[in-house]
């Protein structure tokens, strides 16, 4: 396998439909109850229309020498009162009773897609008359408008299952308009609104393909409780359809016999459950094979099995003996066997900023959620060490890890305002933690309290500790953040893109404020970041992370000037902040390896300008290379004397 | 050979309100922006500046308060229905979030002829040739067309957006934060499609960031935006290099610069200065 067809395998299709097969075949696969459902409906209906040829006896006609038996040779499901075949008569049944409830399908999907697509992207006063409108028919009992309707149209099923689809409909449209607020917002909604299609076609095409799936969720469920309500009119003999039998009419009729016999009532109740089922199984097939949230990265990680490769020895020394965190070799691996991280290794000395940076799906964050004990189920640490001020973690399993969290390792993720709990004031949060790590009294811990949000350098914290989450800014969240990372006194912070969703000027405020107390406290910060101005702002250490390894590592000003792996060195010339104007940015062509379709050798050789046949060569240890960088470059002293690397 | 200072695009005076409830809430106040032919302007500014309302408000998504929109010398500002539409043809925008750029149900090639069909122009071009045009402009093989944006990168339907705003031929695009959401090998790349796409179409574009650096480096004139109103604005090099305002040298301050050398010479020594106060933030 050469560099560039591993390149190409891994970018043109990465999800590439296996082999194309017919498509019953794959909707067999994928949805066995679905299509046996379907199946079912669609007998049901073919059996209904050839009623009056495969049936036995006519629908009508009467034997009054056998009534009310039960299954026999000549009646497969007995007869009924007036000794007519209950088969026979069920087939005659089935076509109308399934037109009905269609019929109030029809009038239910009518009403109430249009209106509540229009309602949810007109919105202003047109959605206020919709809802408005919607929610006072929901108000009105629906059997009552139903008996006035069947007293007024002599009994007319069509009328009743017309009235039926119209009174169920604004179910429907509160559940449309939902779908459509949200959908309206997305940004290929707009865009197709500035390229000037117009918004009936907007609603036609891009809304009501989004809102497909509830809707065929709802017209399912729907179309059960038709048949339901249709069989319970019948049954209370409202509905009047001539001499035509209907599966409800027959219960109707069974009822009236139930002190002599009850098997009248089982064949035609048991068709009825078995079309509600069938239709309720069918819309949740739909539904799902119309979803397009399926995410392609999982379905990836399951169908392609890893190769496993043992990380080589790396081969370097540097002195981390005393370093407050080690981390060595560490893998982590999905459930099913497909490897995220491969070899994390890095230290962080007390008082240091290290920062982790790299490209999404690196494996920047798996690394420190790893290190932490805290991976998100799904995922588990499969080898290597994580070594906190002397005790091996991972060995020592959950109880070393529960002493650390807090107290010696403290955690700051990126969504600042989602990390706190909306309802709990900023005391509460503060209290909580405070009184996980030591007993204090109430004036101590107030005392606390203030202290801890003195030290993130808030103002009046007073004031501060009384608010909600709802009621901070973005940038005041992640302060309270770090001071409630701060409040078991750890010696290591790790925080994770701390600042990547707040603005430019709110993130140099959090990262001043770290640096100070990194400095007042000796605290050690293990950052992890995709921006380069961020490592260049904070870290006395970088390390550089590609495809699931670390790949380089050092003093944060050898990696900037000289950089020693060539991934490292194209990722800093793409930085728009350190290119001149007007000069073309450097890129990087193709994309990072997905996890499982990484190659054996070096993980960057496919997109590497400086890629040889050796770089393909099994695994790459660490190593150390003049000035005192560790890369996992083979080529790092050649491509270091050629001065191609650095900047 | 145009005029290149000509204007493709003039907003004077733009003043935008929403009502919120019984109270009044000024989003643009008295903005002004111009775009010359072939040329990107920036707008920048933190979250709440109203950039992204700029941008909306040109291309008709929130109705104006006052002030007045010229495109290609026609006013547009209080345009709609069918002569709103019709700008199709001439203004075209690009979103942030790649996610969501594309309909997910909708083939690639489905989502770039939709500007197309809305501007009835199916039959005066061959549409597939087309296609693959604006395709292979944006670096991507014409066979992504039969296939969905589940298939492809966020960098790629990045492209897709792309070619999708170019696809009627206009003469500017509005990227309303086109390429924060990218990694940065992949925003290098979008980027230089850019400036590429300008340099061979003669496109305007309104570039919309929170990233000095981005806009430093693809604009020719820069607008700094601040809780709705301007703060300064004129080319970037003037901007970027002896900023006049001081919110805009705060801004410029805060973004970091990848050299830890030049980056340390920047920040404010450490516990000199006395902490500041972020009360004015709480809401």
């Amino acid at each position: 396998m050469t560099v560039t067809s591993s390149q190409r395998s891994s970018a043109a299709l990465p999800n590439a439909v296996p082999r194309r097969q017919g498509w019953l075949g794959q909707a067999w696969k994928r949805q066995p109850l679905g299509v046996i459902a379907s199946i079912f409906i669609l007998l049901i209906f073919v059996l209904g229309v050839l009623a009056p040829v495969i049936a036995p006896f006519k629908a009508g006609q009467q034997d009054l020498l056998v009534t009310l038996n039960g299954p026999s040779s000549a009646h497969w499901l007995g007869t009924d009162a007036l000794g007519r075949d209950i088969l026979s008569r069920l087939l005659y049944a089935a076509v109308p009773s399934l037109t009905y409830a269609l019929i109030a399908l029809a009038v239910f999907l009518l009403i109430g897609v249009p209106l509540g697509i229009v309602a949810g992207y007109r919105g202003g006063r047109i959605d206020s008359v919709i809802s408005r409108v919607a929610e006072i028919a929901m108000s009105i009992p629906a059997v009552i408008i139903l008996l006035v309707v069947l007293a007024v149209f002599s009994s007319s099923p069509i009328a009743a299952m017309i009235t039926l689809g119209v009174l169920g409909s604004p179910g429907l449209i509160r559940v449309v308009r939902g779908v459509t607020l949200v959908v309206r917002e997305e940004a290929y909604v707009t865009a197709a609104t500035v390229a000037g299609v117009k918004p009936v076609n907007i609603m036609a095409t891009h809304l009501v393909r989004r809102a497909l799936g509830p809707i065929l969720v709802q017209a399912s469920v729907f179309v059960g409780s038709a048949l339901v309500i249709q069989a319970a009119l019948a049954f209370l003999g409202l509905l009047s359809d001539g001499d035509r039998p209907t599966w409800g009419g027959m219960i109707g009729e069974a009822s009236q016999v139930i002190s002599l016999t009850s098997w009248p009532l089982v064949p035609a109740g048991l068709i009825i459950i078995l079309t509600v089922m069938a239709f309720g199984l069918v819309g949740d097939a739909i539904r799902d094979a119309t979803s397009d949230e399926a995410s392609p990265a999982g379905r990836r990680w399951r169908r392609r099995r890893a190769k496993t490769v043992t990380p080589a020895a790396n081969q370097f020394d540097l002195d981390t003996k005393n370093h407050l965190l080690q981390v060595r070799n560490l893998r982590v691996s999905v459930d099913d066997g497909v490897t995220l991280v491969d070899d994390a290794t890095f230290s962080v000395a007390q008082g240091e900023i290290v920062a982790v940076v790299g490209e999404s799906g690196c494996g920047k964050s798996v690394t420190a959620l790893g290190t932490l004990g805290l991976l998100p189920p799904g995922l588990h640490v499969d080898g290597g060490s994580v070594i906190f001020d002397g005790v091996d973690l991972l060995s020592r399993g959950a109880e070393a890890y529960a002493a650390v969290r807090g107290g010696g390792i403290g955690y700051v993720a990126q969504d600042a305002l989602g990390s706190l709990d909306p309802t709990h004031t900023v005391e509460g949060h503060l209290r909580e933690v405070i009184l996980r790590h030591e007993k204090l009294s109430p004036a101590k811990l107030k005392q606390r309290t203030h202290e801890l949000l003195q030290q993130v350098q808030i103002a009046d914290p007073a004031r501060v500790l009384k608010l909600y989450p709802h009621e901070i800014s973005g940038g005041m969240a992640q302060r309270i953040n770090i001071a409630l990372a701060l409040a078991g006194r750890p010696r290591l912070i790790i925080a994770d893109e701390p600042t990547t969703a707040l603005d430019v000027t709110v993130q140099s405020e959090i990262l001043h404020l770290l640096r100070e107390l990194q400095q007042s406290t000796k605290l050690s910060v293990l950052i992890i970041t995709h921006n380069w101005g961020v490592v260049a702002d904070m870290a006395d250490r970088a390390v550089v992370m590609y495809a699931g390894e670390v790949v380089e590592m050092g003093d944060v000003y050898t990696v900037f000037q000289a950089p020693r792996f060539p991934y490292t060195a194209a990722l800093l010339a793409a930085d728009p902040s350190v290119s001149p104007l007007g000069k073309r940015l450097e890129t990087i062509p193709g994309r990072v390896p997905a996890p499982g379709s990484r190659p054996t050798g070096c993980r960057f050789a496919g997109r590497c300008p400086f890629a040889t046949e050796a770089c393909l060569d099994g695994p790459l240890p660490l190593r150390v290379v003049p000035p005192g960088s560790v890369t996992r470059c083979i080529r790092a002293e050649e491509l270091a004397s050629e001065g191609v690397l650095d900047r | 050979m145009k005029d290149t200072s000509y204007p493709v695009l003039v907003a004077e005076n733009i003043t935008v309100r929403y009502r919120k409830g019984r109270q009044h809430f000024t989003a643009l106040d008295n903005v002004n922006v111009r775009i010359p032919h072939a040329a990107t302007v920036g707008l920048v500014g933190e979250s709440g500046s109203g950039k992204s309302t700029l941008a909306k408000a040109i291309l008709g998504l929130v109705p104006i308060t006052t002030g007045r929109i010229e495109l290609l010398g026609q006013d547009i500002t209080h345009l709609n229905g069918r002569r709103r539409r019709g700008l199709g043809r001439s203004i075209q925008a690009v979103f942030q979030d790649p996610n969501t750029s594309l309909n997910p149900s909708f083939t690639v090639g489905r989502s770039l002829i939709e500007p197309l069909k809305a501007q009835n122009m199916l039959g005066d071009i061959d549409v597939d040739a087309r296609v693959a045009e604006v395709l292979t402009a944006v670096g991507m093989e014409p066979d992504a067309a039969s296939r969905q944006p589940r298939q492809f990168s966020g960098g790629q339907r990045q492209r897709i957006s792309i070619a999708r705003a170019l696809i009627t031929n206009p003469q500017v695009v509005v990227c309303d934060e086109a390429v924060s959401a990218l990694d940065l090998s992949v925003q290098a790349q979008v980027l230089n499609l850019l400036t590429d796409l300008q340099r061979e179409r003669g496109l305007s574009y309104l570039f919309i960031s929170h990233d000095m650096s981005v806009v430093k480096h693809i604009c020719h004139e820069v607008t700094v935006l601040y809780r709705g109103t301007i703060k300064e604005s004129g080319p970037t090099q003037q901007i970027t290099t002896q900023p006049a305002d001081p919110y805009t040298k705060a801004l410029l301050l805060a973004a970091p610069i990848a050299d830890p050398v030049v980056q340390r010479q920047r920040q404010r020594p450490t516990s000199a200065v006395p902490a500041p106060s972020r009360t004015s933030l709480i809401s």
